[in-house]
């Protein structure tokens, strides 16, 4: 048994290297794409590089706007990341975010324009959490009362959400010549600029502490209590959640509820924290975006804050670049990450499996993986006949 | 050479290893062309890994295997059809939505002018149904037919391909007794077709029916091959079992704790289950303090539907059940856990244990509620409750914190074990509690459910290892068919009853 | 403004939708889930601009569009199928890659960041006489009678059900599923380059993100179709006879126009809820293949 020391030490090793290594073959992949787009523009790619760095982290503004975009894409990628843990895909989160921001703006309109920042601001945030959440159990309804698929739901409703979003605000709350509300009187979130002056004209806000502070809450409630410790197993096995008491569907309900809640909350970040209106299509794809930071960041909220920072600089690094190569040339390199994390994660996982095992046994066919499990997989069901050596003697 | 080339199947010594455990070892079987010939063993001896071998599904470490006379070792799947080598696995593999031409014909389908020709299709199928005796609706989707017509279907599938060999596994385990009569009439008339036929199987009154040859694997070896004339039941079950040694934990019962009244009591229970609408069929049962009932039964008559039915995890459609008088059958599982049910599954890596999680968090499984305050997580009190219970049932490694994933089978079924009975619990539901465990992790388990007998305790043991229900039980009852066809006390049980009541031979002894 | 104004305006309006639900039902029943079309129509709007234009030939045109989404569809088949990445991951992916890709070529070979100039089409004429001459139309209208044809008629659409339903027992019986699947995700991807030809070629330019979600009607058209062919093309004319009222209602506030928008959608929401009759998917559609 002695070989046996340190497991809990090697699984956890193991499991960092399958959580870290797709990602780290991505980001090489993607880095060499990029390397070879920009040769193709006769610009030098160490020059390149440098600017984007330079744009977004060498400047207070630069870092400013990083931020700002990580923000709603922390918020974002938390909601698929819960979604996730329960084993299910919200990708509706574009929606909801939207409607989190259009409810934090309703509310903010109709806050006398007295209301102290106190009360204002933690009533907004509720509204924004409602806003999203409410969006986010409609898919969980339908899964739980009728087993529908949640991705089919959620990329429909995003439709549906944006279109009656759209509906409201043209037909009755815009500001004339545009397509935003009015001006909140109340609840806006204060811009770090007015704490730290250098941050003059970024867009970075105070919803980055609400977004640190989500994080951390997000992790504590999924790893510390007993919600997270029953959405998880059903996430794993449902099978052996229900044997310990959990109902899926009642789980299924309330973590695309939830999820939904996160992403609404980060409606707040371009609401309350930079226009102090609510803009039609203020979205723009930080729903979709936040797939892929719940990925590069492997469902882990501290994960997800990383891969939110990684995401925002690519994309304010497209801006910060321009004057070299077009920035679209960062919106292909952020698919690029994607296909590629998302391609190698079972692939590497395969060659690290491979790799690990003692003795190879050649597999003829598919199935034979299964047989390769031996003992410890599905048994042979049957019965022992037995003669003999029982009581009867 | 005459003696060769009468053979259908010839393998020689084959060896097969999965990771350190060889599943077959310097096993042999020679099937001569045209006999029904049983391959019969316990779980895990290896008739499963030796079919897929011959059918091309894995390739052998050792050994020698040929069909028909050629050598053929290490082949593919799609050789084996080729070669004329049908199997129909224990697990369907029909497309449901799809008719039962199509599925026949999918990968071999009949093309005219470069199109699907459906109607060659369909004839092609008709003309089989109607030689061989296999009677299915040919423009009917899969779905809508009995576990009997799908099996057909899959028989009906290999000989379009041509199989002159036919591997049938476990093919009685779902069928009802008048499918299971239909079936071997099919047998009997491809075998007088020129077809060969092995047939896996545990029911020994099946081997002795229609078998005219078997051969016997223990422990993936294999032991004796014999013309079924020449032998019996009796002897073929000391064949497969063969145990020199008796296991410790068949020593003598204790005498009997039991206490009057009964603490569980199930009452007229009818479940539905995936393949029959009555998996169990009006069964009713009581067991008392200090009692074990054990319910004995080939797997797949209702045991597993029985006690997910008695647990909360699968829903009665009528009946009532009891515990301690208190009416649970509309109770959820979490409040029957908190009624004093404790459940030990029968499959623990899928229902059991989540494998991703730590031995810590697995022993509170179930028990989530009393681990949290406010909802939170104690951490302090699930990782104390973990530091007893490993050390107490002896979890190895002694590392609270690994994946349960990370364990060998025994010791995650102690996990399972220490969870369930090291809390306070009225009525324990064990089914297979020792399955695939090693021999050292039996004798502790076996201790354990004697040690919670003598408390009081009130135990429903299922198991498939009629060694292991003789060794524990009070009472034995015997499931076939979704019903419960005997009940006596353990003075009365022996091998050879039990047996024949199990394997559905008792039926023609009684009448 | 007569009926057969009307019918010309729902055809023309439905044509997209049409072709890319042809090729999207072929792909969903062999297993795959089809939210990429948006992006291989994008894709294909792209190539047959830049194909129309640089080559002056319209067929060239029609040649690259289908190209350009065969290559997207290709890399969705590679990643998804091949490396067995999340379907729904890299197919979101697959529609940020063909946005950003467009505009980033687009500035390259146009420098615009809105839209290309000015290129040929079938539609000359004007009217109901435009729509009979232009061939993508026809297209559009034989395509899913061709897709019904392909899966009920054809070997190879056995095995995409059987793909799609159960790929275990295809492959038990030498179904190679895997290329099953990437036959049948780049036959979606053709189809849905096709509809971005026509989008492309009907207004003479490429614009940034044109397609305008219109690959995901063509999806909602397949799933309220209940993953039938023929049912999914009256799915798709419904869907834009809508869009037409909607066009006529204009002015009259009757419907506001976002609610005509969200049509497909809610319909195909309630009809996976099972209001009317349950419509599943196919079984395994969207599981990743060992």
């Amino acid at each position: 048994m002695l070989r046996f020391t340190g497991l809990a030490n090697q699984d956890r090793r193991r499991r960092l290297e399958e959580a870290l290594l797709p990602t780290l073959v991505a980001l090489l992949v993607a880095l060499v794409c990029g390397e070879l787009l920009i040769l193709a523009h006769g610009e030098s790619p160490a020059e390149v590089y440098r600017e984007l760095l330079q744009g977004t982290w060498g400047n207070a503004y630069g870092l400013g706007q990083v931020l700002f975009k990580a923000t709603t894409l922390t918020f974002t990628g938390l909601a698929v990341g819960l979604g996730l843990r329960a084993g299910l895909f919200n990708i509706g989160a574009e929606s909801q975010l939207a409607a989190g921001g259009f409810a934090a703006a309703l509310t903010g309109l109709a806050l006398p324009s007295g209301t102290p920042a106190l009360a204002a601001i933690p009533v907004c945030l509720l509204a924004a959490i409602l806003g999203g959440g409410l969006v986010g159990a409609v898919p969980g309804v339908l899964k739980a009362k009728f087993g529908a698929h949640e991705v089919i739901v959620t990329i429909m409703l995003n439709f549906v959400v944006l279109a009656a979003l759209n509906w409201v605000v043209v037909a009755h709350l815009h500001v004339p010549e545009s397509v935003h509300t009015p001006e909140i009187h109340a609840g806006g979130l204060a811009k770090l600029s007015r704490i730290f002056p250098s941050f003059h004209g970024s867009a970075a806000n105070l919803s980055l502490v609400v977004a640190l502070l989500t994080v951390i809450g997000t992790a504590f409630v999924l790893f510390r209590t007993r919600f997270g410790f029953d959405l998880r197993a059903v996430g794993l096995q449902p099978d052996a959640a229900e044997y310990g008491g959990v109902r899926p569907s009642r789980i299924y309900l309330l973590a695309l509820t939830f999820s939904g809640a996160l992403a609404g909350l980060g409606g707040i970040n371009s609401v309350l924290g930079y226009h102090g209106y609510y803009e039609d299509g203020f979205a723009g794809g930080a729903g979709f975006l936040g797939i892929a930071v719940a990925l590069v960041g492997r469902n882990d909220p501290f994960g997800i804050a990383l891969a939110a920072l990684f995401f925002a600089t690519l994309s304010q690094g497209g801006l910060a670049i321009h004057a070299l190569v077009p920035r679209q040339m960062m919106e292909v390199l952020q698919a690029i990450v994607i296909i590629a994390v998302a391609a190698s994660v079972p692939e590497v996982r395969r060659i690290l499996r491979l790799a690990r095992r003692p003795r190879p046994t050649i597999d003829r066919s598919s199935t034979a993986s299964t047989a390769a499990d031996g003992p410890a997989g599905p048994q042979e069901p049957g019965v022992n006949v037995s003669a003999g050596h029982g009581g009867s003697r | 050479m005459n003696a060769r080339s009468s053979l259908a199947v010839r393998m020689a010594r084959v060896d097969k290893a999965f990771g350190p455990v060889l599943a077959t070892k310097s096993a042999s079987l020679e099937v001569q062309l045209g006999e029904i010939h049983a391959l019969v063993g316990e779980n895990g001896a290896g008739k499963s890994t030796l079919m897929r071998i011959l059918g091309g599904l894995i390739a052998p470490d050792a050994g020698r295997v040929e069909v028909f006379g050629r050598e053929v070792t290490g082949w593919t799947t799609r050789a084996a059809i080729q070669a004329g080598v049908g199997v129909v696995h224990q697990h369907f593999m029909l497309v449901r939505p799809l008719t039962v031409a199509e599925n026949v014909v999918l990968g071999q389908e009949p093309k005219r002018f470069g199109l699907f020709d459906k109607a060659a299709a369909r004839r092609a199928v008709a003309e089989l149904i109607e030689r061989t005796g296999l009677r299915v609706p040919v423009d009917r989707p899969v779905s809508e037919l009995s576990v009997g017509g799908a099996q057909r279907v899959e028989i009906l599938k290999t000989l379009y391909r041509g199989a002159k060999l036919l591997v049938l596994d476990e093919p009685t385990a779902v069928l009802s007794p008048v499918e299971v009569r239909e079936l071997w009439g099919v047998l009997r008339s491809l075998q007088s077709g020129g077809a060969t036929v092995v047939l896996i199987t545990h029911k020994l009154d099946e081997v002795m029916e229609i078998s005219s040859r078997v051969t016997v694997m223990r422990r993936g070896e294999t032991i004796v091959s014999i013309a079924t004339r020449e032998t019996s039941p009796t002897e073929l079950a000391r064949a497969m079992v063969g145990r020199a040694v008796a296991l410790a934990s068949q020593q003598r019962q204790a005498e009997p704790v039991k206490q009057k009244g009964s603490a569980l009591e199930v009452r007229d229970l009818l479940v539905a289950g995936a393949r029959r609408a009555r998996a169990v069929d009006s069964v009713s049962l009581t067991v008392a303090p200090g009692e074990i009932l054990g319910v004995a039964g080939v797997e797949g008559n209702g045991q597993t539907e029985l006690v997910e039915a008695i647990a909360g995890l699968r829903p009665a459609s009528f009946g009532s059940i009891r515990l301690g008088g208190r009416e649970v059958a509309t109770f959820s599982v979490r409040e029957r856990i908190a009624a004093g049910f404790s459940h030990i599954p029968e499959d623990r890596q899928r229902r059991g244990l989540v494998l991703d999680y730590s031995v810590a968090e697995n022993l509170v499984l179930g028990l989530q509620e009393r681990f949290c305050r406010h909802g939170i997580l104690d951490r302090r009190a699930i990782a104390e409750r973990a530091r007893r219970l490993v050390a107490e049932f002896d979890i190895r490694p002694a590392d609270a914190q690994a994946p349960a994933r990370a364990l060998s089978g025994g010791n995650q079924q102690k996990v399972v074990i220490a969870r369930e009975m090291g809390r306070d619990f009225q009525v324990l539901l064990a089914a297979q509690p020792t399955r695939g465990v090693d021999v050292g992790a039996i004798e502790f388990i076996h201790g354990r459910l004697r040690e919670a007998r003598a408390a009081g305790k009130t135990i429903l043991l299922v198991s498939a290892d009629l060694n292991e229900v003789l060794a524990l039980s009070d009472r034995i009852a015997v499931m076939y068919g979704g019903r419960l066809v005997a009940l006596l006390p353990r003075a009365e049980a022996t091998v050879e009853i039990l047996g024949a009541q199990m394997t559905g031979a008792g039926r023609k002894e009684a009448a | 403004m007569s009926v057969v104004d009307l019918v010309a305006q729902v055809v023309r309006i439905a044509t997209p939708y049409l072709l890319a639900a042809a090729g999207g039902v072929i792909a969903e029943r062999s297993g795959v889930i089809s939210l990429t079309l948006e992006g291989f129509m994008l894709g294909g709007a792209f190539t047959a601009a830049l194909g129309t234009y640089f080559f002056h030939s319209l067929a060239l045109g029609v040649l690259c569009g289908i190209a350009g989404g065969l290559l997207l569809a290709g890399i969705h088949a590679g990643a998804s199928i091949r490396l067995r990445a999340d379907q729904v991951v890299n197919g979101i992916a697959i529609n940020l890659l063909a946005v950003g890709a467009t505009r980033y070529f687009l500035r390259i070979a146009f420098d615009s960041a809105s839209n290309s100039p000015r290129i040929a089409g079938f539609n000359e004429s004007p009217g109901l006489v435009g729509l009979v001459e232009n061939p993508l139309v026809w297209a559009g209208l034989l395509a899913l009678p061709v897709a019904w044809l392909m899966l009920n008629r054809t070997a190879f659409g056995l095995r995409v059900r059987a793909s799609g339903e159960h790929p275990e027992a295809a492959r038990s019986v030498g179904v190679p599923v895997g290329r099953v699947q990437l036959w049948a995700v780049l036959w979606s991807g053709a189809l849905a380059g096709l509809a971005g030809v026509y989008l492309a070629l009907d207004q003479h330019q490429f614009s940034d993100q044109m397609t305008a979600s219109r690959g995901y009607i063509a999806l909602a058209a397949i799933i309220f179709g209940a993953w039938e062919p023929l049912r999914a093309g009256l799915a798709c004319l419904l869907f834009a006879a809508a869009e037409t009222l909607e066009i006529h209602l204009q002015g009259t506030s009757l419907v506001p126009p976002q609610v005509v928008e969200m049509i497909p959608y809610a319909l195909t929401i309630i009809a996976l809820a099972g209001v009317v009759r349950r419509v599943a998917p196919p079984a395994a559609l969207g599981r990743a293949q060992e």
